[in-house]
């Protein structure tokens, strides 16, 4: 997942930077078509769905907050 | 009618218990309270002092009170200057002090900054607490009764070629511009999209731009001229394919305007498949090409509706359409064309000597009529750019779009002559971008373009060179996000040893394209 972030939308960055609370989305590293690229990356990756009002900062706006969820919904 | 303001206060007498504007999971109102809330507004500003033709911002997120608001203004007579509330502070700060706001009603969060940023003391200020229930318009205004008579033209020194808003596009020179739309200017398209596309009382019109982009005049003002009603998508909802989907069908929405680029999510990432689209008639792009793999797949999904293609730039709103064929013929590779000039327009495609080329060569469009704005607000050498007068007196609006007219007058869309982008619609100046950047410290030159790609639209790249330590993409991306709207913010920053440069010393883009 990391590794997917830094290349699709942060090329060429200091792999540092990305720390596990970074603010993604309120902190406007992805815009609303990257966000969604991400959201379809995860169903793919991880076997699941998201449903409305799941896709949105409460779930992804960090690493932390993506694999916590993540978690929840393969569980 | 010569006023918008018009539009709600016929259609409350018509059908005052209708439903006039619907905020989905928020509140709705009717007819006759709508036209009631921007009665009392516009008692309010009067007693603030608010005269014909002062400007009066709003920055407040789209709801009922944003609504309500605009009316409220155009009661007094005055302009309306709308902002995106979540924007940069910096640049609501720089449009209100552009424009000469004389009020603001604003989201209460912001009035602190505001107050902070601004030395202008007589700027009256009306707050908003959305976080303490819907419709904090009606709250603010408790207590405010009191007469006041709906303002009148024939009662004061003003006609419908007086300002009705203002709305602030992306500048070349760094700063937002304003586009002045008059009342005329504005009624003409409003009056169009009528004849155009006969809205019903029964129609549900979908409202999914913000209210300070241009496409926003169709949604407002169209339903509540007839008498249907309006759906609010708010921002976030707008954002996210699968809340949208949902709603869009779920509100039964008939009439449906929005970006390509919003249509283009939603396909993809929609579920459209899964809802019911049984409601929908209509369905209005504009801003931008759509490219023509999203186009099929939505109709593929979607088939039953109109579809068509409105193309203008704010200085026009919407100047030539074009009706999209029921069936896409499965050779078709490149986009519709932008279509025949309304009615209301007369149009000329010129070489750079403003001369008329042969039929069927490039040139850029040239657009004259009742639709073209007044011009840009404080900015007279702008106008002198845009505005050309011909022989006969007529004002034609140079509009920067290159252009082919083929033998069957539906012209297509060829490029731009100058540095201006679409993304997901909205317009970016690459300077604008540019100017934000310069102001990094670190940073030493800057040169940002703009390239295309089929999946993803229009993608920004900024290359710099810097002086010290290289800054990393997220600090640059978060610098950003303080000084540029979202939209504008790069997607991918390059850091370069230097500039390359043309023979004579100027930032050579196309060799920075071809790195792209």
């Amino acid at each position: 997942m990391r590794a997917y972030i830094l290349k699709e939308f942060l090329p060429g960055e200091d792999p540092e930077q990305l720390t596990d609370s970074l603010p993604l989305v309120t902190g406007r590293i992805l815009d609303s078509l990257a966000t969604l690229r991400l959201v379809a990356f995860l169903e793919e990756t991880f076997g699941f769905e998201f449903s409305a009002h799941e896709v949105g900062a409460q779930n992804l706006d960090n690493l932390n907050l993506i694999a916590s969820f993540v978690e929840s919904k393969r569980r | 009618m010569p006023y918008l303001h018009e539009y709600l206060t016929a259609s409350s007498h018509r059908r005052p218990d209708h439903v006039a504007i619907e905020d989905p999971g928020v509140a709705q109102v009717t007819y006759r309270d709508l036209d009631r809330l921007s009665d009392k507004l516009r008692d309010r500003l009067r007693r603030l002092g608010v005269r014909p033709g002062d400007r009066v911002g709003i920055a407040v997120r789209k709801s009922i009170d944003s609504v309500a608001a605009i009316f409220g203004i155009q009661k007094c007579g005055a302009v309306h200057v709308p902002v995106d509330a979540s924007g940069p502070l910096e640049r609501t700060v720089l449009i209100f002090e552009n424009c000469a706001v004389r009020a603001a009603i604003v989201e209460a969060r912001l009035v602190e900054p505001l107050r902070a940023a601004t030395d202008r003391r007589e700027l009256a200020l009306l707050a908003l607490e959305f976080e303490a229930g819907p419709l904090p318009l009606a709250r603010a205004l408790e207590g405010s009764g009191g007469p006041g008579s709906a303002f009148h033209g024939a009662n004061e020194a003003w006609g419908p070629d007086e300002l009705a808003y203002i709305l602030y596009t992306s500048g070349s020179t760094g700063k937002p511009k304003g586009v002045m739309i008059s009342q005329r200017n504005a009624t003409a398209f409003v009056d169009w999209c009528s004849d155009a596309f006969a809205p019903r009382e029964d129609d549900r019109f979908s409202s999914h731009a913000p209210f300070h982009f241009d496409l926003s005049v169709l949604d407002i003002y169209l339903p509540l001229k007839h008498g249907a009603t309006l759906v609010l998508i708010s921002e976030a909802n707008g954002k996210d394919p699968l809340t949208l989907a949902e709603l869009a069908s779920k509100s039964r929405i008939t009439s449906w305007y929005s970006t390509p680029s919003i249509l283009s999510f939603l396909t993809q990432f929609g579920r459209l498949e899964r809802h019911d689209w049984s409601a929908l008639r209509t369905i209005h792009f504009a801003g931008e090409v759509f490219p023509i793999k999203h186009l099929r797949a939505l109709k593929d999904r979607v088939p039953h509706p109109r579809y068509f293609n409105l193309y203008g730039p704010t200085e026009t709103n919407v100047c030539t359409f074009y009706e999209v064929p029921r069936e896409i013929p499965a050779e078709r590779a490149v986009p519709f064309p932008i279509g025949q000039p309304c009615p209301h327009y007369r149009h000329r495609v010129v070489d750079s000597e403003g001369n008329d080329v042969t039929r069927g060569e490039e040139g850029e469009l040239w657009v004259s009529g009742p639709g073209v704005m007044m011009g840009y607000w404080n900015a007279p050498d702008r106008d002198d750019e845009v505005f050309r007068h011909d022989a006969e007196g007529r004002r034609w609006y140079r509009t920067g779009d290159v252009v082919v007219e083929p033998p069957d007058g539906n012209l297509i869309f060829a490029g731009r002559r100058d540095r201006m982008v679409k993304k997901r619609g909205y317009r970016i100046e690459l300077a604008e971008v540019e100017a934000a950047l310069y102001r990094h410290p670190e940073i030493r030159e800057v040169a940002v373009v703009a390239r295309r790609d089929e999946e993803n639209g229009v993608r920004i790249q900024a290359f710099l060179s810097v002086r010290g330590s290289r800054p990393s993409a997220v600090q640059l991306k978060r610098f950003c996000a303080e000084h540029l709207l979202d939209y504008m913010i790069p997607d991918q920053f390059t850091v370069l040893e230097a500039m390359p440069k043309t023979s004579t010393d100027k930032t050579d883009y196309q060799t920075l394209k071809e790195m792209a």
